[in-house]
């Protein structure tokens, strides 16, 4: 097993610096996870707007530097990649973006997105090759090549838009496909093809997936492992099955509970009054979560929580579970289901 | 349920576009009853958004109302003049629209915002009764007081979107059509911004519209819903009824397309994709993408029949098979 993308206690603070009076926003804190060549993993990333987690898929993608700690490609610092890595990154890690209407330029013809990688990467000798490349990588994201290809992009669906997205990507067969909130744009009936796309690439390229959303029930579906982010810090960390099932973290439940369940007889829960996230003031120091948490002690104000370790597989970070160990290490890895024992769960 | 306040009959609005005209929405009648929450469900280009706008009549060039009747307590909304339109608008019916929240004047305070609507409706308040009034609405939709004298940049999204339903409901509308009110905002806003509203709704005695393609949502928050597929409202019943058992394939399939949190399943969309509005399949619009579809589909439109008091479907599944045995067809839903 080799290590593909890492990232090493990496903080991100924006604004502040030494001749402004606010200390800036940490928008991501001390996060360490990783992404194995192989096996193949999911991994989802959980939070609301401000949590932190559109910020762990650009720096992860190398489009911003983190503000202190490490992102190691094949074990080198992204700050250090020279041309040919450079270049080797940015064909194996790949993205997709929330808005499948804003990444097509409209004049152009989908054809265009699914041509650029080929010519700028080789990937075929002849142009008739290159067709072929598309034609096959369209099918295998569940569309006909003869009704996309040829198209403009306001002639396409949402879901058939973000699906030549998948299918852009697939062409150069990644290692890894970042989805900051792939389906969150797209109608209902169609988001089910579209995460089915995604979890194809998974099984059949055994490409890895960092799925990033504020919809856990997605999140659910996806992955085998969730990150729960509130304000740059893990909330929650594990094994998707339990962290859902049973959500320990104070936010978790008032994330879970706050689903609108698609059954009348499963009302919302009970009325808490949990005040906006925007109306606090980030507080320096203690947790993050206290001022709208329904559990908060004197503790919670005072110095931020670790991630204990409540049962295998999962960790959360909150003083409600003092009395189990501190997590041995801050490597969310460690926490995680091993991939051999998520496969066998995968419906 | 009591009085009907809100009765849409045959309504219908048409996009005219060079290819010819769109039928964005095709003769849907409805009633709305007092202190009632209706959902209106669909995906984009189902026509809910136009139907909405219809209701308020503002549907701009090159679309049209193309017939139909909406009668707001009696009172023919399609045939007043626009400038006593103008005056029912926010008044009698208020919309707060998608994005709305983006929609709120930039330069200017929330308070200057509400201030003007009153003037504008012609309500003569003095100083110190109209600060009053906009510092109770401020409370009633969840926010300090203070958050009048704030500029829009300052509110967050959902502060926003609360600082929105403070401006529809400053007339005190007897109707609030909310199209999509929480689509650009997380799931512990969406539920605060939904319980404000339904707190308002029974403080100010209003019956409410949510449109929205969010099923979970609607499950949450109406108690009677109707689908719209195509421009066609498809299916309409309370929303037990509809929930425990979907009459209409299409009300069935988006439903089990919905991803669930107790256990992990393949995900079901629905095969295919919605028709042009342009040139409609003939027959059933949903003919193409129905699992149950049988010759009878392709070439007779159902019409929106009741099947039981309060409960209508249009489909051929649940039609009885001699065409036009009943034609009382065009009934409130």
């Amino acid at each position: 097993m080799s290590v593909l993308l890492e990232a090493r206690n990496v903080t991100k603070v924006f604004g502040g610096g030494f001749w402004k009076q606010d200390a800036g926003l940490v928008a991501l804190n001390n996060l360490s996870l990783t992404i194995e060549d192989a096996p193949p993993t999911i991994t989802a990333v959980v939070g609301e707007s401000g949590s932190g987690k559109t910020t762990l898929a650009r720096l992860i993608l190398g489009l911003t530097e983190p503000t202190s700690g490490e992102i190691l490609y094949r074990g080198v610092d992204m700050r250090k990649l020279d041309r040919e890595q450079r270049r080797q990154f940015l064909r194996e890690v790949q993205v997709i973006f929330q808005d499948p209407y804003e990444v097509y330029n409209p004049f152009y013809r989908v054809d265009h997105v699914l041509n650029e990688p080929v010519t700028n990467f080789r990937l075929a000798k002849s142009k008739a090759q290159g067709r072929e490349l598309i034609e096959e990588a369209l099918t295998s994201v569940g569309l006909r090549p003869e009704e996309t290809l040829g198209r403009y992009p306001h002639q396409l669906s949402g879901g058939q838009r973000q699906r030549v997205m998948v299918a852009r990507s697939l062409l150069l067969r990644p290692r890894l496909i970042v989805a900051d909130e792939p389906v969150s744009m797209i109608d209902a009936s169609l988001r089910a093809t579209v995460i089915e796309s995604l979890r194809n690439l998974n099984r059949r390229f055994g490409i890895s997936l960092i799925y990033i959303t504020h919809d856990l029930t997605t999140a659910y579906q996806m992955s085998e492992n969730i990150v729960v982010l509130y304000r740059g810090s893990v909330a929650e960390v594990g094994d998707v099955e339990r962290v859902v099932k049973e959500p320990e973290h104070p936010y978790t439940r008032l994330l879970i509970g706050s689903i609108p369940r698609p059954d009348p007889k499963q009302p919302w829960g009970s009325k808490e009054d949990v005040t906006d996230a925007a109306n606090k003031a980030a507080g320096r120091q203690g947790c993050q979560f206290a001022d709208r948490c329904p559990n908060v002690m004197a503790i919670c104000r005072e110095k931020a929580p670790p991630l204990y370790q409540t049962a295998p597989h999962r960790a959360t970070a909150c003083y409600l579970y003092q009395a189990a160990p501190v997590a041995v290490s801050e490597k969310l890895n460690e926490i995680f289901v091993p991939p051999t024992l998520a496969v066998q769960r995968t419906p | 349920m009591n009085s009907i306040i809100l009765q849409v009959r045959d309504l219908r609005v048409h996009y005219y576009t060079r290819q010819g005209p769109v039928r964005a929405v095709n003769d849907i009648s409805f009633d709305l009853y007092a202190g009632e929450r209706l959902g209106l469900v669909g995906e984009s280009g189902s026509g809910k958004t136009t139907a909405a706008q219809a209701l308020m009549r503002l549907i701009r060039p090159p679309g049209k109302i193309e017939g139909g009747q909406v009668l707001l307590d009696g009172l023919s909304l399609l045939e007043l003049p626009d400038e006593r339109m103008r005056q029912i608008r926010l008044a009698d019916i208020a919309l707060v629209s998608q994005g709305a929240m983006n929609s709120l004047n930039p330069v200017a305070r929330v308070r200057r915002q509400i201030e003007d609507a009153l003037r504008d409706h012609g309500v003569r308040l003095g100083a110190r009764e109209r600060a009053e009034w906009i510092g109770e609405l401020m409370q009633r939709v969840g926010l300090p007081r203070t958050a009048a004298d704030m500029f829009p940049h300052e509110l967050s999204g959902g502060m926003k979107q609360r600082a929105c339903i403070a401006i529809a409901i400053c007339l005190k509308p007897k109707v609030i059509i909310a199209d999509e009110p929480t689509s650009a905002l997380d799931v512990v806003v969406q539920r605060q911004v939904m319980e404000t509203l339904e707190r308002l709704r029974a403080d100010l005695g209003a019956s409410v519209i949510l449109i929205g393609h969010d099923m979970g949502l609607m499950a949450q928050a109406v108690d009677r819903l109707g689908v719209m597929y195509a421009g066609d409202l498809i299916e309409t019943g309370s929303i037990a009824e509809l929930f425990a058992e979907p009459l209409h394939p299409y009300t069935r399939l988006l439903m089990a397309s919905l991803p669930s949190l107790e256990r992990k399943e393949a995900a079901k969309g629905i095969p295919g994709l919605m028709p042009s509005l342009l040139n409609k399949p003939t027959g059933c619009p949903f003919h193409p993408r129905c699992p149950d579809a049988f010759d009878r589909c392709k070439v007779e439109e159902p019409k929106l029949l009741a099947v039981r008091p309060n409960r209508n479907v249009a489909c051929h599944l649940h039609t009885p098979e001699a065409a036009g045995a009943v034609t009382t067809g065009k009934g409130a839903a």
